[in-house]
Parts: C-alpha cells; structure tokens; sequence
C-alpha cells in the first residue's frame, strides 16, 4: 500500500513521519472499510427490498440487543486503539531528546526569522544537519502564525505571548517547504520557509561561513535572490502595486514624501537607512510594521539589493 | 387540495410582517436562509475561481481574505445554524407535536426580526470595509486589525439572541404543548433531535456572546484580556470560541440526524431500528459536545494533558453518531424502499456524513491532527459534515415537507437529475480537498505551491457541477409553485401528525386536537399478498 | 376587582389566554420554564465572564489587588444589602400578587424599583469617583502612581461586570415598571399573575450575580 501512502502524503523527512504514517494509513483503511460496509449494506438492501420487489419481509425488526451491543463495542474498542496510538506519537512530538541542536525561530510578518547558536541569523531559510535532533523555540513579534513542515508531519502554533517549541529529526538530505498555517493577515500563503538538510560537515562549514547565500552571483542577481528569499516582495511589489509597503518600480532618485512632511531623495543611503533602521523614516501615507533586517544581511547583500532596486524602472 | 389555509387566509405584508403564526415565521425563515446560502455560495465560486492558478487570478490577496470570511461567517450564522431549526422546525415542530403553535409565538417574531437584523449587520460589513479574520476571529489579529470588526462582533451578538430564544421556544414547547396522549417515546424523533440542538443553543451560545462582547470592548476601549500588548492570553480567546463552536457544530447537524430519522421510516414503510437509542444518543451528544472543544487546538500550545483529554473525549462522541449511522441502515431492512426524492437525499446523506465522521477520526487522533490541523483536510473533513451532512438533510427535509408547506408536488425527474449532479459535483468538489490537505496545502491560502493546482483545478470543476445542481433545484421547486395547489394531506404515507391536516394546513393547524394512541412510525403491516409483491395497498 | 376577574365572572374567554394554550395553568406552566431557560443563558452569560476575570486575575495576581484597594467596600456592602432588600420586596411582591393583594402588590412593586433605583445611584456615585481618580476602562486609563503595572486590567474587568450587571439592572427596572402599571390597571389576579412570578425570578437572579461579584471584586486579599 505503499503507493497509496505516497499518493496521499509528502515524502517521509524525519522520524516523526515514519511514525506518524503508519496510523494514518490505519486510519485511511478503516475509513474505506466503513464507508464500503455502510454503502454496501445501504445498496443492497435498497435493491433488495425495493418496493414491488418480490421478496419475503416478515415483521421487519426494531431491535436487536446482541447486535446493538457489537456496533457500539467494536467501534468504541476501534477508537480506543486509534486514541492510544495517536497519545504516543503526540507526546514523542512534544518532549524533544536532552542532546537537540536549538535553534530560535520568530515569526514576523511576512517571514521566518532563524537565530543559531554561535548568533548567526537567517531568514526564510534554514539549514540543519541530518539524522541529529533539532530543537526549535519559537516565538511571534505580531499576531499568531504556525511553523509547519508538511514533509516532517510537524506543525506548532507560533504566540506573541510567549515561547513554544518543535522538534524534529530529519532522515535523509534534501529541501523542504515551511509553511506557515495560521492566518495572519494579507500575505499569509507567502510567509514560507526552506529547510535544507545536509551533512553535518556541510552544516559546519556553512554555518562558520555566516550562512552566506548566492556565492559568485553579480550583484543585481543577487539582490533579486534576496529580495525573494528574505520576503521583501510579501510588502514591496515591483509593478507599482500599492502592498503593506512602497512599491520599489521607479523608486530610485526620485523624491519620496516623508509621513512628518519631510522631502528626501532615494538615494543609496536612503535606502541603506530604510532596510537596516525602518523606523527611522516613514514615508507618508503607510504605516510603521516593517522590521528591520539590521545583523540579518551581510554588506554584500545589501549592495546587492541596493543594485537591484536601482534596476526597477 | 383548495380551501382556506395559512397562505391564503390572511393576505398583505402587514399580515406577514407581524404575523404569529409558526408556519408564516417558519416560511419567512426559509426564505431569508435560502437567500443567505445564495450569497455565501456565490462567494464560494468566486474563491474557488480563484484558487484555479497558483497565484493572482481574479482578485487581490485582501479581497480573496475577505472573501472566504465572509463566506464562512455567512454560511455558518445565517444558514447553517438557523436553517434546519428556525425554518423547517418552526413550520413543523407544533404540528409534529399536535399543538397550534410554539410555546411563545410573539418570542418566535422576535427570533426572526433579530435574525434578520443581525444578517443586515454582518452583510452591511461589506461596504464598510469588510472583515479578513477569518470566520473564526483569531487574536491579536482580530483585536488589532482594520476593518469592520466591531460591526461583525455585535452582529453575532445580535444573532445569538435569535438562536437562544428559538431554542427556549423549542424546549418549552415539547414539554407543555404535546397532544393528549403523546408522551415522550411517542414522540418523533424530529423532535428528540430539536430539542437536543435547543439544549446546546441554550447553553454554548451565551459563550459566544461574551466572547464576541469581550472581543467588542477590546478593539473600542483597549480592555485586555486577550492581547498580550494589554496583558491577555490569545489562546484564552480560543478557548472561549471553542467553547461555544463546538457545541455549535452538533447544533449544525443534530437537526439534520433529526430528519433523516423522519425520511428512513417512511420511505422505508416501517418503524425506525432503535428508537430509544436514537431519541437517547442525541441528547448524549448534546451533552458530551461539550467537552471536546480543544481539539480544535492541539497545536495552540496548550498542554500535552489537556489534549490527550480532548482527544479521548472527542472519540466517546464519535460512537453516539455512528451508532444512529448503524440504525438508519438496519431500518431499511426488510422495508419497501421508496426512492423518491426525500429517500434520495436521505441515502445521499448517509454515504456522505459517513464520510465525514469517519474522517473525523483523523483530526481527532493526536499525531496525525499535528499534520492535517489548518491543511484543506480540515477544510474537506468539515464540508463533507456540514454540506455533505447538514444542508443534504436540509434538502431531504425540504423535499419532505415541501407538500405540506405549499400545497404542491414538484417534478421527481427534474430532482433526481438534480441530485445526480449535486452528489457528482459535490463530491469531485471535496475528496481532491483531502488529498490536498494530507500533501500538506494550508487552508486560507491565496497563493499555493504550483505542485497542488491539478487537484485545485479539480476542485474547482466539481464546484461548477454542484452549483448546477443546486440551480436545478431551486428552478424546479420555484417552478411547482407556480402550480395549482395539488398536494394531496399526506402524500408520503407517513403516520406522523402533519400528515393528518390538509396541505397546506389550516392557520390553526388542526381541526380539532388530535389525541395520540400509538408510535409515529407504527405503520400497518404490510397485507399477506402484498408482503409478497412488496407493495403497501 | 382585576380585569381578568370580572372578565371571568361575565363568564368570557380569559382576558390574558393565548389561543394555541387551553388554559392559564398551562401557559403560566410554560412561560415559567422559558424564564427559567432564559436564566440559565444569563448564567452562561456572566459565567464567561467570570472565567475571563479568574484567569486575568491568575495571571495578575498584585495588579488585582492593587486595583481593588480604590474600591469603596462600604458603598459595595451598601449596595449588596440594597439589592438583597429589593430581592425580599420582589418575593412580597409576588406573594401579594398570588393571595390576589393589589394594595400591596403595588407598594412591594414601588418598594422594589425604588431600592433598584437606590443601587444605580450608588453606583453613579462610586463611578464618577473613579472617572475623577483617572480610573477609566482599558485605553483610557489615566490614574498614576500605581504601585504595580497592569491595575488597568483590573480595571477593564470592574467596569464590564459591573456595567453589564447594571444594565441588567436597569432593564429589570423597566421590566418591574410595567408591571406596576398592569398591577394599577387590574390586570393580575390569583388565576393570572406569572409576569410578576417571572419577572421575580429575574430580579433573584440579578441579586445573586451581584452577591458574587461583590467579593470577587470587592474582598480580594
């Protein structure tokens, strides 16, 4: 039945998936089971005894304590069972192993902020060894979303009042996608994430290397990559469309209206300014939720994105 | 059959608007929820036009959000809960029950004319900015986002008064108002049904008041209770939510149980298997619907107890409603099926409300609920509960008692072609949806990874297919009314009391108060040859 | 003699029957389960609320009492007393109403409204204190000098409970208003006198709510 396990759900990432699967294959079993048994008996007893159908009937029954009693036994067994199962996997969800990697996650809107160990900070992007515990402790700037990794079978609401926390294990390398699944307001279905799974000395390298992304990519391509990846189109569009924040199309050189009336040019240290300390100047008519990406871009990147903004005419 | 009767005995608005009589308040209820089903299903093509492509195809992410919150808010409040209860209950519950009408009828005016300003609340929400909180109003996103919140809120508000007074007109009047000789296992099991439902409205909607009103005083005055800025606890709100909308989801399908136990009997042309056990398994769901509230929140960070507690509990619940599934099968047995479009609808019903709960089981069970919770799976599961079950029951009973209502029979070819296209599309619409969810699509998606549009498009496809149906339906039934009046008193051969006043009846129901002396699905046995040929005389 | 009295006595149709009931035992029996229903909604009602407020005050445990110290304990013992008065007076009232007393079924009625009115005016008094003292709801708040942060929330919650008990107040007021003018017009009599009964078990109701409110918000230590 493999097949239809593979039809039915993601490739299997980490341990908790190859726990969880099996129950819900169970479950998927037992739901075909039923509805053929229900809709076979309803079929058959429609045509059976269909009316003007010549069939002997009797005095029809109205009760029959033995078989009451099987339909409520066996189904209330039936779910203790699924109950039981379910519990355990649930709570090996819940207490991660003593020796897990933590890793910090925020949630902000539009995107996923990660915080590692040695103070290296990404965004939308995470990169963990495999076969080895990570542990993440998570928390909201905003309002409520969820960290959830199809591919691990793991979900965890993310709070602005205080920390949760997932874990996983992941079995083999590859890349899969974050997602975030709790409504939190326009650009919800683009809050997404990568995790990438590596080696453990890939892991090592990448994380001395300050998590550098885009290696040998002129600069305005890179720019494009990081617009993308850091969810800067979640707010800025490029075509002029009005979003949480200014569209970027023409933005360089121009002008720009400040919300305390202010008139400044979008010059390259305008730009700096904006991406590193957002607050700083607000441009009228918006509102002041941009975070800041200050320790989260290399210089690098931000000349990138400062290239890359130029380009948009 | 012609004569005076509650349509024609009294003429004008006037004689509408304030009337007291159950059958023109149950009419006028019937029209509005319609309406309101009208209005969310246009909404619902329109969001599932939009889910054709993986990104932008006919609107923006901020009108696509509101659209699938109003569309929820409006098929929830406005259709789903007061439509089995408030529409066909209100015209059928005092007749059921030989009485003249309910309890209160001047209460009952008073249900519908805060239903009706409630409905004009939440829709008047659409030109004043509109709500994207989903139907289920999350905090700190709802108690600090744009939009017309607070008119939303008070509108729920408002509409929870209408459902409180039409479940306390419901109880009292079983208790008071049954005919001689009725007593309660005579009664039938409509009735058992409703006035479960009116327990839990009685008891969970007064929760969804002070939550909304808590909600309400939040955004205007800055009262903290559930934004952590203002020293509050979001997860307290969910916890208040659910405490209501769980128990509301049985007041959204007990009713719907209630008339497949009408529908089966008679179509079957012999007692229901296990009365006692039905009339006695919805109060128990009544009863324990309110003690499973979390698993709406396994993932909300509450705590590893407090689910498991939920889940066990959300398990008990499922037995009650699977053994009524058992019993509606086992009456078929050794019966004389009559496939009209009431016993159409009613086996539609089964097939897909089994569907339902049993995906139910999924979402209930700890483990896998970490995976499917907030994915289409969920969105799947309570469709084929809520449409698949709740609305098809509707559709039976409506085709059931449409007869009795307005004195017509409508065309049985054009409902079965209807039916046809209504399971087709209906199912097409929802199965690609659990798959969906198990591949991992979150629900409230704007955008979507281009890996899910086959089934989206899929989706969207079954939707065309189920509208048509729907569109027949309401072509056919609209069409039989501009008939003569030609239903005959009792046109199914059911024994309960409607059946025993003229179609449409009297504004005083029955001529004289029938007096009870036996069980309402007590049908004569079928004759010695004609048990043979299976033929009632 | 009531109106319904002399209704009966030229032997016409009950006067206060309702045609789908076939008598006033019945619908008295029936009206008397609505009200008892509708009460149990109003439970639920401040029950919610009263969780709300347990929890706030879990989480806010100095902020609470804090905030507690500005109320005036004997305006609110005052004022418990006031209402469980009113509550005996409505009781009198009823049992007037059922011996068929119209006098003093008048003048418990009067009683009533006038200690309800009695309790709304302390309350204006203890709120215009605390809008004087900054004490406001929510955003409003302006009071300085808290020795803890958070008495805001105290705050939030003493006015929605005591505001929301006060409009229970008030509507019971007009409840018990109209049914001083049927008492003066003879409409009650021993046969037909459930308005007063029901009415009497909502104003038993609203006392009780207060008699918890009192020490939740009053008497924290």
């Amino acid at each position: 039945m493999s097949w239809l396990r593979d039809l039915l759900v993601p490739p299997q990432g980490s341990t908790f998936a190859h726990e969880v699967d099996p129950l819900f294959m169970f479950l998927v079993g037992l739901t075909g089971f039923f509805f053929l048994l229900i809709a076979g008996l309803t079929g058959w007893f429609i045509l059976r005894y269909r009316r003007g159908s010549r069939v002997r009937r009797g005095v029809a029954p109205t009760h029959n304590t033995a078989l009451e009693l099987l339909w409520s036994l066996i189904p209330l067994a039936l779910v203790v069972v699924i109950f039981f199962w379910g519990v355990q996997g649930y709570i090996s969800a819940a207490v991660p192993p003593a020796d897990a990697l933590e890793i910090k996650v925020i949630g902000k809107r539009w995107l996923w902020e990660f915080q590692y160990p040695n103070g290296l900070r990404t965004v939308n992007e995470m990169r963990v060894p495999v076969n080895k515990p990570i542990k993440l402790v998570m928390i909201s700037e905003d309002v409520i979303h969820s960290f959830y990794v199809p591919g691990f079978r793991i979900k965890q609401d993310v709070l602005p009042s205080r920390y949760t926390q997932l874990w996983f294990e992941a079995t083999q390398p590859g890349v899969h996608s974050v997602l975030c699944a709790e409504y939190c307001g326009r650009s919800h279905s683009d809050m997404l994430a990568t995790i990438h799974v590596v080696s453990q000395e890939e892991y090592q390298q990448w994380l001395e290397a300050g998590g550098a992304v885009g290696e040998g990519l002129p600069l305005s391509e890179l720019g494009r990559l990081v617009y993308e990846r850091y969810g800067c189109d979640a707010c800025h569009s490029l075509d002029g469309t009005r979003l949480e924040g200014p569209s970027l199309r023409g933005v360089f050189g121009k002008p720009v209206l400040l919300a305390d009336g202010q008139r400044v040019i979008a010059d390259e240290n305008y730009l700096r300014e904006s991406i590193l300390n957002p607050q700083a100047k607000i441009v009228a008519g918006y509102q002041p939720v941009m975070p800041t990406f200050q320790g989260l871009l290399s210089e690098r990147e931000i000349n990138a994105l400062i290239e890359f903004i130029k380009e948009q005419k | 059959m012609t004569g005076a009767n509650y349509l024609t005995e009294q003429r004008g608005l006037r004689s509408w608007l304030f009337t007291l009589d159950h059958k023109r308040i149950g009419v006028m209820y019937l029209w509005s929820t319609l309406l309101a089903f009208f209005l969310g299903g246009v909404l619902a093509m329109l969001i599932r036009l939009e889910l054709l492509t993986p990104t932008r195809t006919l609107m923006d992410a901020d009108t696509y959000n509101k659209a699938f919150t109003l569309h929820g808010a409006i098929m929830i409040f406005l259709f789903i809960i007061p439509s089995i209860p408030a529409a066909l209950g209100n015209f059928v519950l005092p007749l059921l029950l030989g009485a003249r009408d309910v309890a209160f009828p001047r209460l009952n005016l008073a249900s519908y004319y805060l239903y009706v300003a409630g409905a004009l609340m939440a829709l008047a929400s659409m030109i004043t900015g509109g709500i994207d909180t989903g139907w289920t109003f999350y905090t700190p996103y709802s108690t600090s986002t744009g939009g017309a919140v607070n008119l939303v809120t008070l509108a729920v508000f408002v509409l929870g008064f209408s459902s409180i007074f039409t479940g306390v007109n419901f109880i009292a009047t079983t208790h008071k108002l049954r005919a001689p000789g009725m007593n309660w296992f005579r009664m039938p099991l409509f009735v058992w049904g409703i006035y479960a439902t009116a327990i839990i409205q009685i008891l969970a909607t007064p929760v969804l008041g002070i939550t909304v009103l808590l909600l309400f005083l939040e955004r205007v005055f800055g009262v903290g209770i559930f934004d952590p800025k203002l020293g509050g606890d979001p997860v307290l709100f969910q916890h208040f939510f659910w405490f209501y909308s769980h128990p509301a989801v049985y007041i959204m399908i007990l009713p719907g149980m209630a008339i497949i136990s009408e529908v089966i009997p008679v179509f079957s042309r012999r007692p229901i298997f296990g009365y006692r056990a039905i009339a006695f398994s919805s109060v128990a769901i009544a009863a324990v619907s309110f003690l499973v509230w979390g698993h709406h929140m396994y993932v909300s960070g509450q705590s590893v107890l407090a689910s498991a507690l939920f889940s066990f509990l959300t398990f008990l619940v499922a037995i009650p409603s699977a053994v009524k599934v058992f019993n509606w099968v086992a009456t078929m047995y050794k019966g004389s099926i009559w496939l009209q479009a009431p016993m159409i609808y009613a086996i539609m019903f089964l097939l897909l409300f089994a569907i339902g709960g049993l995906t139910g089981l999924f979402l209930g069970s700890l483990a896998v609920d970490v995976h499917l919770h907030d994915t289409y799976f969920v969105v799947a599961h309570f469709h084929y509960v809520m449409m698949g079950g709740t609305f098809i029951a509707f559709l039976a009973g409506l085709h059931y008692w449409w007869p009795k209502m307005f004195g017509r029979m409508y065309s049985e070819r054009w409902s079965r072609i209807a039916a046809a296209l209504v399971f087709v599309g209906f199912n097409a619409t929802f199965l690609a949806q659990f798959v969906m969810g198990s591949r991992g699509m979150p629900r409230r998606y704007y955008n979507y990874l281009p890996e899910f549009q086959a089934l989206h498009v899929v989706s969207t496809v079954g939707s065309w297919i189920l509208a048509l149906g729907l569109l027949i339906t309401a072509g056919y039934l609209l069409a039989s009314l501009r008939k003569r009046p030609d239903a005959p008193a009792n046109p199914w051969g059911g024994m309960t009391l409607e059946w025993q006043t003229s179609s449409p009846p009297p504004t005083h129901n029955f001529a004289a108060v029938p007096v009870v002396d036996r069980g309402p699905y007590d049908f004569p046995p079928l004759e010695a040859e004609e048990e043979l040929a299976g033929r009632p005389a | 003699m009531s109106k319904s009295e002399v209704a009966l006595e030229h032997g016409a149709h009950e006067p206060f029957l309702q045609h789908h009931f076939h008598d006033l035992e019945q619908q008295g029996e029936a009206s008397k389960i609505g009200m008892w229903l509708f009460l149990v909604t109003e439970i639920l009602l401040f029950g919610g609320l009263f969780v709300g407020y347990g929890i706030m005050r879990m989480l806010h445990a100095e902020a609470f009492h804090q905030g507690h110290l500005h109320l005036d304990r004997t305006l609110g013992a005052l004022n418990t007393v006031v209402l469980l008065v009113s509550s005996f007076t409505m009781a009198m009232a009823v049992h007037s109403a059922r011996t068929g007393d119209r006098k003093r079924l008048i003048v418990f009625l009067a009683a009533t409204l006038a200690f309800a009115g009695v309790f709304l005016g302390v309350k204006y008094f203890e709120y215009s204190h605390k809008f004087h003292e900054g004490l406001l709801p929510g955003k409003y708040y302006r009071h300085t000098g808290d020795a803890v942060p958070g008495v805001a929330a105290f705050f939030g919650f003493y006015f929605v409970m005591t505001g929301l008990h006060g409009l229970h107040v008030l509507a019971g007021m007009i409840a018990i208003g109209w049914l001083l003018r049927r008492a003066v017009r003879g409409d009650f009599s021993p046969s037909y006198y459930s308005p007063v009964d029901l009415t009497g078990l909502y104003w038993h109701l609203v006392d009780m709510i207060w008699i918890y409110l009192f020490p939740l918000l009053y008497l924290i230590s």
